[in-house]
């Protein structure tokens, strides 16, 4: 399979295979009017097989969404065919409009248009909770 | 204390909630000196679910500052019922008050209300979630009746599930030095994964139990819950589980001489009236101490010494 390498743009390298294309849904990556590219399963020698995300034009990226859904990858930036940044996540403290909280009783199920806001809790365990009714995160993503 | 609002009672330090009892047990001794310590001053109660001590002793914090008291008891008498947002309600209501005392039924209300707000707010019960002012009354409460707050076993009794005075007192206890939990409830209404799971962090001794009669002889604090029925789905459920657990003076036969036993009422069957002569019930006159620590709370907030 061969995708043309990009001269100026964003590649997620190291994605965990299976989640590439969760990662483009949350970061909206169908409403850009670049091309943009989904390695499902690609070979790796570090993780056997992953996906890879590579975008032809440099975005502002949310990068706590990106870390809540796979904390491990490789965040490329590419400028004139080189790459001149390469960014390793940190698990981000908060996560802004990625969850949705499921809690019934939670303010967010009536106050639709609140933002959704998630605390890690546990950094050990990755646990987030609700802001608000501090319910745990179910990964249950926006639509 | 820098803070504007209280929504969790760990908004507040354990030196901050000292000074609040300090502040509460001055009242109490020289009330008249705080008479006028409100005046001009107004509180909005803005209680979109029923409460009777919650609301009055607030309002009644209130007038005992000298200040006034404006608001709505229930969510049918405010613009909820016409759709308005608790973030616009906090907003509107900042032009018209000075602090807001909240209860909503939705767990976080309170925080939004705050996030919106230009005046404090005080969180008077969200849900099932939190109640930090049940909370501070009864840190006073145990203050007054033992004289101290840490080395103690508690035992919490009922509904540990939904009772969110439960989940703010544990919250608040787990701070104090040589603090011991019991935790008494029938299997469906254990306390919430996500507090075990902060006790067991802080490394909390506590143990979880079935059995209330076993348990009484080795607590010094014994609070008792109502399995409340607004915090059920299924009305089966409630009926099932209601009659848990009933404290009788048979019971408190082999309980401690020094034993206190709090409630944060209303109480609904799970104290026999039988109990209300015996010594060790405290609930009614943790129901005043609720005043009280409400009225130094508002003077806090409101930054009046």
């Amino acid at each position: 399979m061969l995708i043309n390498p990009i001269n100026n743009g964003i590649v997620i390298d190291h994605i965990t295979a299976g989640k590439g294309m969760t990662l483009y849904n949350i970061l909206n990556l169908a409403e850009l009017d670049c091309s943009v590219a989904i390695i499902k399963n690609a070979d790796s020698v570090k993780m056997g097989k992953k996906d890879i995300i590579k975008i032809d034009k440099v975005i502002d990226l949310n990068f706590d969404a990106v870390s809540y859904i796979d904390p491990d990858v490789t965040i490329n930036i590419i400028r004139d065919g080189k790459t001149i940044k390469r960014k390793h996540l940190d698990i981000p403290e908060y996560v802004t409009g990625v969850i949705r909280c499921t809690n019934p009783r939670c303010i967010t199920s009536t106050e639709q248009e609140l933002p959704q806001v998630f605390k890690l809790t546990d950094r050990e365990k990755r646990i987030y909770r609700c802001i608000y009714c501090e319910s745990k995160a179910k990964n249950k993503t926006l639509d | 204390m820098q803070m504007k609002h209280l929504i969790d009672i760990l908004d507040l330090s354990v030196e901050e909630i000292d000074e609040l009892i300090v502040k509460a047990r001055d009242i109490m001794e020289k009330p008249q000196n705080y008479s006028e310590k409100c005046r001009g001053k107004k509180l909005a109660t803005l209680f979109y679910e029923p409460s009777t001590r919650t609301r009055l002793s607030f309002e009644a914090a209130m007038y005992e500052l000298g200040g006034h008291v404006l608001g709505f008891s229930e969510a049918q008498s405010s613009s909820a019922s016409k759709g308005e947002s608790v973030a616009d309600t906090a907003k509107m209501i900042s032009c018209y008050a000075d602090i807001i005392a909240m209860r909503h039924y939705k767990e976080g209300a309170p925080l939004v209300a705050s996030m919106n707000a230009s005046i404090p707010v005080i969180n008077a019960g969200d849900g099932g979630h939190n109640h930090p002012t049940q909370t501070l009354t009864d840190l006073l409460t145990i203050q007054c009746e033992k004289g101290r707050l840490a080395d103690m076993t508690i035992g919490f009794c009922g509904d540990l599930k939904f009772g969110r005075t439960v989940h703010s007192l544990l919250n608040a206890m787990s701070r104090y030095e040589g603090v011991r939990f019991v935790l008494i409830s029938p299997e469906e209404l254990r306390i919430p994964e996500y507090l075990r799971h902060e006790l067991q962090k802080k490394k909390i001794d506590f143990r979880e139990t079935q059995a209330l009669e076993e348990s009484l002889p080795e607590l010094d604090i014994l609070y008792m819950t109502r399995v409340q029925r607004e915090r059920f789905f299924n009305e089966a459920d409630y009926i099932r589980l209601r009659d848990s657990y009933i404290l009788t003076p048979e019971k408190l036969e082999k309980a401690r001489a020094d034993l206190s036993i709090l409630h944060p009422l209303p109480r609904v069957n799970e104290i026999s009236v039988r109990v209300d002569s015996d010594p060790r019930a405290c609930y009614f006159k943790q129901a005043l101490y609720g005043k009280y620590i409400r009225m130094a709370l508002i003077l806090r907030l409101l930054e009046i010494d």
